[in-house]
């Protein structure tokens, strides 16, 4: 069971802002979902390798040329927020 | 015009007119719409069109108009992925499908909506509103890509593009009547599609008869070095196209047709056995215990890859961006204001699922089960060709009906997300109603044998009546 304090924990994680009410509906919502997830428990693992990807490609190499790719003027279209190039964000801390 | 038209239909009525009269007569029918389909109705079609009928074009799709799901980027239109956090979005670039389907000389009408960042099984969590089944509009259309399987089943593009992670293209397929394929993971490329569960997803073609679909895998299917998971293969999709299926041993997996279950579905998916049997096929009953944990593990491990992939909608490059006092407080009001609920349960129970302490517990756990699951195939599909089964355990459900509780909304997906989790080739087809309402029969094969999912649903379509029917609402 996740509590309230863990929602917030979470949200925090994830860099999603949750308001005080909000943090009780997730944490219903979400202890519901996690109930379900716990049937897994039931089966026998141990000696089961994980599966990350089904395909049996592994570490996918190409040369190292240098290639043409969107100008920088294309690439700042989609924000009003750039400077000298760059997007522009607030200061970290 | 006739209203529903193949590919084949369409070729012929742009020979003998043109392909600018092709499209706007689809544009024409797309403004009378009654089903919410479209999110952008590109204003490039016609121009587009002109230019094939003034310069020519010798590519397999010349002039024929497709739709596009909202998550796959098409060049100078919004890709909003039915989110909020979208807004104003307008890719720089092509997916690798579409430069595919551009070289054939196809024409895009639009973007179609969808559940947000595909996640969810009826277009209710898209910011733009749901979708109506044009079955019967108080009903959804099935998702996540919803808007492009109802688009077609409405008569509003010949056919379209979808993705499928746990069941996105099969669901609304069968819930619209027409027919879905999931390509195996590898045979085309996700280059430009917004990333929901890299593991498991995949572009897949939706339409109204099983040729069409092996027209546009043709054009769409092949390797591209910028996606990692991308296969080479030489597989052939038209020439699957055969009506014989003599040879042809089908499995049916029992625990495809659970508790919940409604009777007409289980009747009609059996009916469409026996068809098969009658046509000369044999078929056995085969069990793949794990099955039942697959909807556990294929949640897990979606939300897990969600939550990393939706990290990069942060407010700093496209989209929406709110104000806040310092970069985390700007990303975290950027994201609580952006993302839907559903989609932020996901990024939560995903960031969850891979947090210090449960990692073992939840992610792992879920990519061990994964393994049983693969197994299971792997054993069921070395003594016969093919599975067959519900594409879903009940018919569409009315607008409202779920949406609140998400766990009865994620077991809309039992019977598809399986297939993601395993790797495998699976198609929906229409094989019968229950009030009015198509069901979906599930074809499932291994890895790249999509010449044979694609042999026994045309030896079906051949012999069967069901792809022919039409939602009457939206004649």
């Amino acid at each position: 069971m996740i509590t309230k304090e863990d929602v917030e924990h979470i949200g925090w994680l994830a860099r999603i802002e949750i308001s005080e009410q909000e943090t009780v509906e997730y944490m219903e919502k979400l202890n519901s979902v996690l109930e379900y997830f716990g049937q897994l428990d039931e089966l026998p693992t141990e000696d089961i390798d994980p599966t990350y990807h089904v395909a049996e490609v592994y570490n996918v190499f190409r040369e190292d040329e240098v290639e043409e790719c969107l100008p920088q003027e294309t690439v700042l279209v989609n924000t009003e927020n750039k400077q000298d190039g760059a997007f522009r964000v607030p200061k970290i801390g | 015009m006739a209203k529903w038209m193949s590919v084949a239909q369409v070729k012929e009525k742009i020979k003998e007119s043109s392909a600018e009269e092709v499209t706007a007569r689809y544009l024409e029918l797309i403004g009378k719409s009654k089903i919410n389909g479209y999110v952008t109705v590109s204003d490039k079609a016609l121009e587009q069109a002109k230019k094939i009928d003034a310069e020519g074009h010798d590519g397999p799709l010349a002039g024929v108009p497709i739709a596009i799901k909202d998550n796959i980027s098409v060049a100078g239109l919004p890709n909003s992925c039915g989110s909020k956090i979208l807004e104003g979005y307008i890719p720089p670039f092509n997916a690798h499908v579409i430069e595919k389907l551009l070289a054939a000389g196809a024409v895009i009408l639009g973007k179609t909506n969808m559940d947000e960042f595909a996640m969810g099984s009826s277009t209710e969590t898209s910011h733009f509103g749901p979708s109506a089944n044009p079955w019967d509009l108080e009903r959804i259309p099935g998702g996540s890509s919803g808007g492009s399987a109802a688009v077609v089943a409405a008569g509003e593009a010949p056919f379209a593009l979808g993705s499928d992670t746990g069941g996105s293209v099969r669901c609304p397929a069968a819930f619209c009547g027409v027919v879905g394929l999931k390509p195996t993971h590898g045979a085309v490329s996700r280059y430009g599609v917004v990333a929901y569960a890299n593991s498991l997803e995949q572009v897949g073609p939706l339409a109204n008869n099983v040729e069409d679909i092996a027209v546009l895998m043709d054009v769409i299917a092949g390797y591209d070095r910028r996606d990692s998971t991308s296969i080479e293969s030489k597989t052939e999709y038209q020439k699957a196209l055969v009506d014989d299926i003599k040879d042809l041993k089908i499995g049916v997996p029992k625990e495809f047709f659970g508790e919940g279950i409604h009777p007409d579905v289980e009747k009609a998916v059996w009916d469409a056995i026996h068809k098969y049997e009658s046509l000369g096929a044999s078929w056995e009953e085969v069990s793949m215990p794990n099955i039942k944990y697959a909807l556990a593990s294929y949640y897990i491990i979606a939300m897990s890859e969600a939550a990393s992939n939706l990290a990069r909608f942060d407010g700093t490059r496209h989209g929406l961006r709110a104000n806040g006092e310092n970069w985390h407080a700007m990303v975290s009001k950027t994201r609580a204001e952006g993302f839907g609920t559903e989609t932020k349960r996901r990024i939560l129970l995903g960031t969850y699922a891979l947090s210090a302490g449960y990692h073992d517990k939840y992610y792992l756990k879920a990519l061990k089960v994964r393994t049983l699951v693969k197994q299971d195939f792997d054993k069921a599909l070395s003594k016969v060709n093919l599975l067959m089964a519900p594409t879903t355990p009940n018919p569409a459900f009315k607008i409202g009906e779920k949406i609140e509780d998400p766990l009865t909304l994620y077991l809309s997906d039992v019977n598809t997300c399986p297939i993601n989790l395993a790797g495998l080739s699976s198609i929906s087809v229409p094989c019968g109603f229950t009030d009015g309402l198509p069901i979906g029969l599930q074809i499932i094969g291994k890895p790249f044998d999509e010449p044979s999912v694609l042999r026994a649903a045309y030896t079906f379509e051949q012999n069967t009546d069901y792809h022919t029917k039409r939602p009457p609402e939206v004649a």
